[in-house]
């Protein structure tokens, strides 16, 4: 889950890693009222899930009160990456010495967390990793946590950054400060750039990029609040919520299926026989009819689609289970178009034998019901 | 012949109470599985199925002798169950739930790792050497016994492709879905030296999608460490470009790489790939 970064700064702050002043605006008023407060210059940005947001005018360096008004006006008006402007965050502006690069994720391919770090950060850091002067560096924690050894590495890892011994010694804290806080809150990715240090010679966290685990969020009410559905497609917000995951494509046969990895082999299919899909959509791994009715309709509710192709293969679903839905479903929303349906698996027998006698195209294979579903997108 | 599990092993089910649990150990009954009890704790003394259900994995292992246990276990409590079958002298722990947070499945890993117990899963269907032994959630219906050994990232993807194969009289020595979450017990590179080893197993299908490296550290594997024959499907050639964590995802050096770089890599590795899912058996033919 991502979260906007005033929301990350906060949560840098409560872990003790040092942070502009800063407050996040929703009106050009509330902007100058928070400059104010804070002390010009400062830094407008723009609050969006969306990268690039200094390359779109979504960053500016304000010198004065008075041209504050105008400028959270321009930021609260842009739309970037297709995603509306509706939060500003102000902080206090920092005189910058130099920006390095700080990070903590998780390395799938070693199955372990492991630090990041670049003496040379910015907007264009992976350019930079590619040069002589951004040499990468990385520590793989241990499986197992060992307090002192911990400290240890953080502060040789700090040193590869920073020849001089207090600031070394701050990054080891922010590092240590970063690992709680990335345990704490089920944290997927910690992303400090630019750390940079100020002219009073500290270190600053300028921006920082957190990605919450969203199979955590049962365990962390205090995540969970941090979603913002206002910066979301909100046709994927209804999907989620209904435990649908869901994705708008653009093409016009609508796709219905359980299981990521079938879904993308299903519309790969539809793409192989020349047709379009509008949309990935996974039901997931139980098909209640009310989840069958929410996919309905998200789906009818696109005026591209001109055919719906559902693609089961029952393993823990039931094609019964799936069936039963369908027929809900399809009670509730009127069908203006054509449904091609392929039932195979657990229960297959059953389920087909509840859809005979509806305005349904059966399809025997996957292929089969691409091909019957692209032919019927392909009517005029 | 197969790997992993065969007609003899003996298994547990954590979670056996449950709706899930109960429903799945019923099927891997009716299929010849020697389930030989479960655990729930607090409903020890219980049966399910006419098996007995355990307070403890300790206390099953014991009672039952038991090498394997499956997991139906509700994604917050995983962890804990997980842990358990750890301190257990087990040789296989299968997680079939999915959803357990990322931080978890990474500790349930490193304590299953330093007892030495190897872990399918999480988010799985678990594996079947099919005529012998299932241990998982997969239709039983689709496989067939034969030599065709099955490594997939996905569920329903390889049902299909399983099906597939065995109507085109490939059947299969053993199908693991090793599953789809970012920190899972075993990889395909790490069953690749058991099927390679496994006088049963002739020929593998590697099923992939889009994301992460495994396929590519796996077609290294299998360029310099093996004779089989290994042919791939990947899916997700139509797939919008996956959300990128940050810079960070890039600088780690794993990048999510797309189906179709996935793909070429693969071939260049001398890995026929098919196009069409229908089209695997054909790949396998080798025509």
């Amino acid at each position: 889950m991502k979260i906007h970064e005033y929301q990350a700064q906060a949560l840098l702050k409560e872990f003790g890693i040092p942070v502009p002043d800063g407050c996040v605006a929703a009106t050009p008023q509330e902007a100058l009222e928070a400059a104010r407060k804070l002390g010009c210059p400062v830094v407008l940005k723009a609050q969006v899930h969306a990268g690039g947001r200094g390359k779109a005018g979504g960053v500016r360096v304000v010198e004065t009160e008075a041209a504050v008004l105008s400028t959270a006006e321009a930021i609260l008006g842009l739309t970037i990456k297709g995603l509306p402007v509706r939060k500003v965050y102000v902080a206090r502006a920092a005189a910058v010495r130099s920006e390095a690069y700080l990070s903590l994720l998780i390395d799938r391919a070693i199955s372990k967390l492991v630090f990041i770090g670049c003496a040379v950060g910015g907007v264009e850091i992976e350019e930079t990793a590619k040069t002589s002067r951004g040499r990468i560096h990385r520590l793989e924690l241990p499986s197992r946590q060992d307090g002192t050894q911990a400290a240890k590495d953080y502060a040789a890892f700090a040193q590869e950054l920073y020849k001089e011994p207090r600031l070394a010694g701050e990054a080891a804290g922010i590092m240590a400060g970063m690992a709680r806080l990335f345990r704490a809150r089920d944290c997927s990715l910690v992303e400090i750039n630019p750390l940079a240090v100020t002219g009073e010679n500290r270190l600053l966290a300028l921006d920082a990029k957190i990605l919450l685990d969203d199979n955590a969020l049962f365990r962390h009410p205090d995540n969970a609040a941090l979603r913002d559905p206002d910066s979301e497609d909100p046709v994927e917000t209804e999907a989620r919520e209904a435990g649908l995951s869901f994705i708008g494509l653009g093409g016009t046969i609508g796709c219905i299926v359980n299981g990521a990895g079938l879904a993308m082999g299903t519309l790969d299919t539809v793409k192989h026989f020349g047709g379009e899909p509008a949309n990935f959509l996974d039901v997931g791994g139980s098909s209640s009819p009310q989840k069958m009715a929410t996919a309905f309709r998200i789906i009818l509710r696109n005026p591209q689609v001109k055919v719906m192709f559902i693609n089961v293969f029952g393993g823990i679903t039931r094609c019964d289970d799936v069936a039963r839905g369908l027929l809900e479903a399809m009670q509730e929303c009127r069908l203006a178009v054509p449904v091609v349906v392929r039932l195979a698996g657990t229960n297959e027998q059953a389920g087909r034998d509840l859809l005979a006698g509806q305005k349904l195209l059966v399809a025997s294979t996957l292929e089969d019901g691409a091909q019957k579903a692209v032919e019927l997108a392909h009517k005029p | 012949m197969s790997i992993l599990i065969n007609a003899q092993t003996r298994v547990i089910v954590q979670g056996i109470t449950g709706r899930d649990g109960s429903f799945h150990t019923a099927q891997m009954l009716e299929y010849g599985t020697k389930v030989t009890g479960g655990v729930t704790p607090g409903k020890g003394g219980q049966r399910v199925h006419g098996l007995p259900v355990f307070n403890t994995v300790a206390e099953a292992v014991s009672a039952t002798g038991a090498t394997v246990s499956v997991l139906y276990v509700p994604a917050p409590f995983a962890k804990a169950a997980l842990l358990e079958a750890a301190a257990a002298p087990l040789e296989l722990v299968v997680c079939i739930t999915e959803g357990i947070p990322t931080l978890d499945a990474l500790e349930a890993r490193t304590a299953l790792r330093l007892a030495g117990i190897r872990f399918i899963g999480p988010n799985c269907p678990g594996l079947i050497s099919p005529g012998q032994c299932k241990v998982g959630i997969m239709p039983a219906a689709i496989h067939k016994p034969g030599s065709v050994g099955v490594i997939s990232r996905s569920g329903t993807l390889t049902y299909e492709i399983v099906a597939a194969l065995s109507a085109a009289g490939f059947g299969q020595s053993t199908c693991v879905g090793v599953g789809g979450d970012p920190i899972i017990g075993s990889r395909f590179a790490d069953l690749l030296p058991l099927f390679e080893a496994d006088p049963g197993t002739e020929a593998l299908v590697m099923v992939g999608e889009i994301g992460g490296q495994d396929e590519l550290v796996a077609a290294e594997y299998w360029r310099t460490r093996m004779r089989k024959k290994l042919v791939a499907f990947v899916a997700g050639l139509t797939a919008p470009p996956g959300r990128r964590m940050g810079h960070a995802g890039a600088l780690v050096g794993a990048a999510d790489e797309t189906a179709a770089a996935k793909i070429e890599k693969l071939r260049s590795y001398g890995i026929p790939v098919a196009r069409l899912i229908s089209e695997v058996p054909q790949v396998l033919r080798g025509s």
